[in-house]
Order: C-alpha cells, then sequence, then structure tokens
C-alpha cells in the first residue's frame, strides 16, 4: 500500500540522493566557467576563456591523445580475446568452466591496487628483460584486464539468452559452424560488442591505479589531473579537463544503456 | 493377435535388407552422468508415418529426438536415415529438421529471412528461395506475413513459422518436440487437425514428441509409449488403447485398471465394464464380480464410479449419464453393486511397468 505521505518522502530520498551524487560535479562544472582563478563562493562571473587556454595548452593535448590510444588499445584487446571467452564458456561444457568463468571476472572485484602492483612486478621482471620498457603498451595491457571483464560480461549474458537452441536450430537448417556464426552468432551479439565496447573505452578513458603501476614516463588524462590538481594557477584548467571528462564518460555509457534498451532482442519473450 | 512385433527386430534374426525404413535406431542409448536417458532403444519408422514418441515428463523422448537430429551422439547404438549410418554426422549432414518446442526463430530476422534461411545456407538462388518460402508460408496459412519480426506474431503464429521454417527445406523426416506445447487449449487442438493435413500433403515422415496421450492417439499412425528411457510399447493407436503391453502403458494412456486374479494381471478399460442393476442377470459368459462404490465423480456426459471389489483390487467404471441426473448418481456412493465385463475385453499385461520404482 502506496500512502500519499510515502509517496512524497520517496520523491524527497531520490532526490537527496541525485543531488548528493551530482552537486559536485555541478561544483566542478561551475568552477569551469569561473572568471576569477581562485575558487570562492559565490563566482564572480562567467567565461569561457579557461576553455581555450585547456584547448591550446600542450600537456593536455598529449595526455587526451594518450588516453584515447590506452582505450581504443584496450578495448580492442578486449573485444577480442572477451568475446571469445565467453562464446567458449557459453557453448562448450568443459571441465573447469565455472571455474574460468569465476576466474575472469575476478579481476573487476580486486583492489586496483593489488591489479597495479601485480602487473608492475610481471612488467619489470617479465617485460622489461626483453626490452619492453613501461609506456603506452604496458597502460594497454593492464587496462585490458579489467576491459576483458566488461566485454565477458555483456557478450556473455546475451548469449545465454539469445543463443542455445537458436544456434542449434541454425545448424539443423543445414548451416555449418561457420555458417552459424556469421548469420547467427555475431548478428544477435553484435549490439552487446558495441555496448561492451563503450563500457571498456570509458573504464579506460578515467583509470587512475592500474595506470600509475604501468605508465612509466606517459601522462594519461587521469595523470595529468592527479599532477596538475596541486598547481593552484592550473586549478582552472584542470576543471575545464573535468567537466570534459565527466562528458566524455557519461556519453558512451549513455549510449551504451540505449543501444541494450533498443535492441529488439532484449525484450524477446 | 499380437501388435508387439516391430519391437524387437534384431530378435528375430532379420539382419538382411529389409524395406527401406526412413528413421532406424539399433540399441541407442545415452545417459548423463549418472542419468540414464535412453535405455537402449531400438525403432524403425516408416517412410511418410506419422509417428509419436508418448511418455512422461524425463522418459527421454526429447533425448533420442536429439539423437535423431544429431545435437546428441548416443553413447551406444547406431541411427540410420533412410538406410545411411549418421550416428557420427553433425546436425547439418543429416536430412532431417527440427520444430523446436520454443520454436527457436531467429529474432533478428524477417519472418521470410527465417523461412528461406536454410535454403540461404544450401546455396539456392534468390528467386526459388522467394517463392519456395512464400509457398511454405502459405501451407501454414500465414501468407504475406513475411516481412514482419517474429517478435510481432502471437505463439501460434510463431509456432506456424518454425514449421514453416522447416518443412522448405522438404526434409526426408521431420522432427517435432512438444510443438504444440505452450499453446492454449483451443489452439492445440486447432493446429493438431492443421498438423496432421500438412503432414499429409507433404507426404514428409514425421517424429512427434508429447506428453499428452489424446494427442499422440488422435494424431499419429503408430506411437511409441516411453517410460525411464525404454520403450514399453510400440503399436497403432487403438491398440495401445485396447492393448496396452504392460501395467504403465495402461495406466499412461487412459484409466488404469489393472487386477490381479488366479496370478494372472489384466487391465479391463473403465467403459467396458457394466453395472448391473438390481436383480438383473448377467450376460451368458459374462464375468461378475461385486464390489462397494467408494466414489462417484459426475463429469457432465458420464459420470465415474471407483468400486472396491470384494475379491480384492479397485476399478473405475464408467457410464454414460443418459436417464440419471446428478441427484441419483451421487446416492449411489457406499451403495453394493455388482460389475460384469466380457473376459475377451479384458487385456493381460506384462511386468515391464514395475521399474518405475527406481526414480
Ligand atoms: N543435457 C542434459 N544434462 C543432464 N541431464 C539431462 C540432459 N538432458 C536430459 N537429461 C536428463 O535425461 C532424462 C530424460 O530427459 P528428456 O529426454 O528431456 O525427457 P523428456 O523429453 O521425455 O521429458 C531426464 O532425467 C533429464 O533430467
Ligand atoms: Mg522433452
Amino acid at each position: 500500500m502506496e500512502t500519499r505521505s510515502a509517496r512524497i518522502a520517496l520523491r524527497l530520498a531520490t532526490g537527496f540522493t541525485l543531488a548528493f551524487l551530482y552537486l559536485p560535479l555541478a561544483v566542478i562544472a561551475l568552477y569551469a566557467f569561473n572568471q576569477k582563478r581562485i575558487q570562492t563562493w559565490p563566482i564572480s562571473g562567467l567565461t569561457l576563456s579557461w576553455w581555450q587556454k585547456a584547448f591550446h595548452n600542450p600537456g593536455v593535448r598529449d595526455a587526451v591523445l594518450r588516453s584515447v590510444e590506452a582505450a581504443l588499445g584496450a578495448t580492442l584487446i578486449a573485444m577480442v580475446l572477451g568475446t571469445l571467452a565467453a562464446l567458449a564458456v557459453n557453448r562448450y561444457r568443459f571441465f573447469g568452466r565455472e571455474t574460468i568463468s569465476f576466474l575472469v571476472i575476478l579481476p573487476i572485484a580486486l583492489p586496483g591496487i593489488v591489479t597495479g602492483m601485480a602487473l608492475n612486478a610481471t612488467f619489470r621482471t617479465v617485460f622489461e628483460p626483453f626490452g619492453v620498457s613501461f609506456g603506452m603498451f604496458t597502460i594497454i595491457v593492464g587496462h585490458a584486464t579489467f576491459c576483458i571483464v566488461v566485454m565477458y560480461n555483456n557478450v556473455l549474458a546475451r548469449l545465454r539468452r539469445s543463443a542455445g537452441s537458436i544456434e542449434e536450430a541454425s545448424g539443423d537448417l543445414g548451416a555449418d559452424t561457420w555458417q552459424t556464426f556469421r548469420y547467427i552468432t555475431l548478428p544477435l551479439t553484435k549490439t552487446a560488442l558495441l555496448a561492451g565496447g563503450l563500457l571498456a573505452f570509458a573504464l579506460s578513458f578515467d583509470e587512475v591505479i592500474v595506470t600509475t603501476f604501468t605508465a612509466g614516463a606517459v601522462q594519461t588524462v587521469p595523470l595529468w589531473i592527479l599532477q596538475n590538481l596541486s598547481r593552484p594557477n592550473q586549478l582552472p584548467i584542470v576543471n575545464v579537463v573535468a567537466v570534459s571528462l565527466i562528458l566524455l564518460s557519461a556519453i558512451p555509457v549513455y549510449i551504451a544503456s540505449r543501444i541494450a534498451q533498443e535492441s529488439g532482442i532484449l525484450r524477446r519473450r | 493377435m499380437s501388435t508387439q512385433a516391430r519391437e524387437r527386430p534384431s530378435e528375430a534374426g532379420e539382419d538382411a535388407p529389409q524395406p527401406a525404413a526412413d528413421v532406424r535406431l539399433e540399441g541407442v542409448r545415452k545417459s548423463f552422468g549418472d542419468v540414464v536417458a535412453v535405455d537402449g532403444v531400438d525403432l524403425e519408422i516408416d517412410q511418410g508415418e506419422f509417428f509419436s514418441l508418448l511418455g512422461p515428463s524425463g522418459s527421454g523422448k526429447t533425448t533420442l529426438l536429439r539423437i535423431i537430429a544429431g545435437f546428441e551422439r548416443p553413447d551406444d547404438g547406431t541411427v540410420w536415415l533412410a538406410d545411411v549410418d549418421v550416428t557420427n554426422k553433425a546436425p547439418f549432414d543429416r536430412d532431417v529438421n527440427t520444430v523446436f518446442q520454443d520454436y527457436a526463430l531467429f529474432p533478428h530476422m524477417s519472418i521470410s529471412e527465417n523461412v528461406e534461411y536454410g535454403l540461404k545456407v544450401k546455396g539456392v538462388g534468390k528467386q526459388e528461395r522467394r517463392s519456395r518460402a512464400e509457398e511454405a508460408l502459405q501451407m501454414v496459412r500465414l501468407p504475406g506475413y513475411g516481412k514482419r519480426k517474429p517478435s510481432q506474431l502471437s505463439g501460434g503464429q510463431r509456432q506456424r513459422v518454425a514449421l514453416a521454417r522447416a518443412i522448405v527445406n522438404r526434409p526426408r523426416v521431420l522432427l517435432l518436440d512438444e510443438p504444440l506445447g505452450a499453446l492454449d487449449l483451443k489452439l492445440r487442438e486447432e493446429m493438431q487437425i492443421e498438423l496432421k493435413r500438412i503432414q499429409q500433403e507433404v507426404g514428409i515422415t514425421f517424429v512427434y514428441v508429447t506428453h499428452d496421450q489424446e494427442e499422440a492417439l488422435t494424431m499419429s499412425d503408430r506411437l511409441a509409449v516411453f517410460n525411464n528411457g525404454l520403450i514399453e510399447q510400440i503399436a497403432a493407436p487403438a491398440d495401445v488403447y485396447e492393448r496396452p503391453a504392460t501395467e504403465f502403458v495402461a495406466g499412461f494412456v487412459g484409466v488404469s485398471n489393472v487386477l490381479e486374479r488366479e496370478g494372472q494381471r489384466f487391465v479391463v478399460r473403465p467403459e467396458k465394464i457394466r453395472i448391473l442393476e438390481q436383480g438383473e442377470e448377467p450376460y451368458a459368459g459374462a464375468h461378475v464380480e461385486s464390489g462397494q462404490v467408494r466414489d462417484v465423480v459426475y463429469v457432465g456426459m458420464v459420470t465415474r464410479y471407483i468400486v472396491d471389489l470384494e475379491a480384492g483390487g479397485q476399478l473405475t467404471v464408467v457410464r454414460q449419464n443418459l436417464e440419471t441426473s446428478s441427484q441419483d448418481v451421487l446416492e449411489a456412493r457406499g451403495a453394493q453393486v455388482r460389475l460384469e465385463w466380457r473376459p475377451e475385453q479384458t487385456y493381460e499385461i506384462g511386468e515391464r511397468g514395475q521399474m518405475e520404482e527406481d526414480e
């Protein structure tokens, strides 16, 4: 039973939660347009000049490029490996299947600092002797560890929901394994691939901890923010970069959730 | 007259070539871990036959169908399709199509793309694909639905699409796994008639899985009754009903009226038993027993009497409500009655059905 007062209380609670989540973001967004360099309340006036400065700042430009590079690389690796793992776990019943499923998902639950440490030690002792130094490659490998989980989960969820007897039906109608993959499995998981890819990209783009341990001299956007946060005269530009980062992560997540909703496949049954 | 002659062809020692059966199974066995799903099945299904696999849930019907389709490989035994050993062939290498219980339509394709799929992967040209798909949709009474998506159809319509998608390939054998299970009663009865009509029209051998004994009896040319991975009887519907081979069959196909007299077990069908009126003389040669009516169930056209017999055992008797009202009927409860039936309408049964207790 829902009374009037209960309904109002619920709405208030929802409003409070949203305010709690988004007020700090709103504050930063506001300071990104603040006329003064110093953050004081109330702000004295609005300006776009910090945005212009940020855009022409070579450190910022470089960091954005590095971040995009790392996110693309990690997403690509995750797409291939995560999808293959999902296909294998879904299709075949083999010894240790549940264990593999658990092991693939585990990295997302591990503290980033542990993953970072472990990767750092591995790269130092295994890769460096072969001449692979810390930099873009190690960042990409590090990010791929958690991006794979995202891809794997997205694709597996889709396969569990839609494949099964559908793939059997395809074989029954005379399609060989490759035709079934091409005409049935791939189209059915296409949107899951896209949604998972966007999420993986967003995750990689603002990752800090693992990056700290694997970046070497390379500076990604989050690392750049971390470094410049303590410099008072850089602060307005940091705000601008932070707001861009919010938008850049929000857009892929939004598109991904829209894709998931709109594909009629989800609403089957 | 024995109707079980087909059940164990190997016992008769006929290894010589016989007229080609469309489907032939020899000693097929399949287990999943500890569960024996199919426990040594021999079966022959003739060209153009409507053959049902009838049995309770979990008796191994689906597993056997999947073995014929090639989705499961038997642990033991051989599967022949039209005299070719296909035991180790992949599903796409068998001239067999399946109508799945959940239809398994491709959700991202239109109805005509669904129906054309089998022809497309076999490289049939676009023109021919189109016309054959349209023809198949016509046959299942869905002409003009080609552009829609499966999600835009009702359950009954999806079922028809699944059927069209299979028969458009003109397979040698069509396998159907409880294809009407998800439909409501009225639609199910309509589709039973439709299916039978389509089968006669295309002349394809149908292997039809169902747990509904009425469905199996009305549609099949012959049927196999399954229990615990074993075939209890293979015969025509009337024979299965009137001359059940085992106690299990008697119970599963109709009401189980099993009595044991002088060491012999036999079945009497409820509608073959007559309740004698007070002082009425039995027919000459009829078998008469007396007992007490324990319960009466009035079901409109007929009444079911459950009678405890003095000589032991219990029988269900069905009587048409010709002159009796529900009031008269209910007063019969507790009454002493005499029952009669003709000995030639009882059928002796074997012991095989007793293996149920493994469960
Ligand atoms: N893939 C499977 N894994 C494990 N057990 C199975 C599998 N398929 C069927 N079984 C078991 O085999 C038995 C027969 O199942 P099934 O062939 O589906 O029976 P039916 O179709 O007559 O209901 C059941 O006990 C079922 O639990
Ligand atoms: Mg079944």
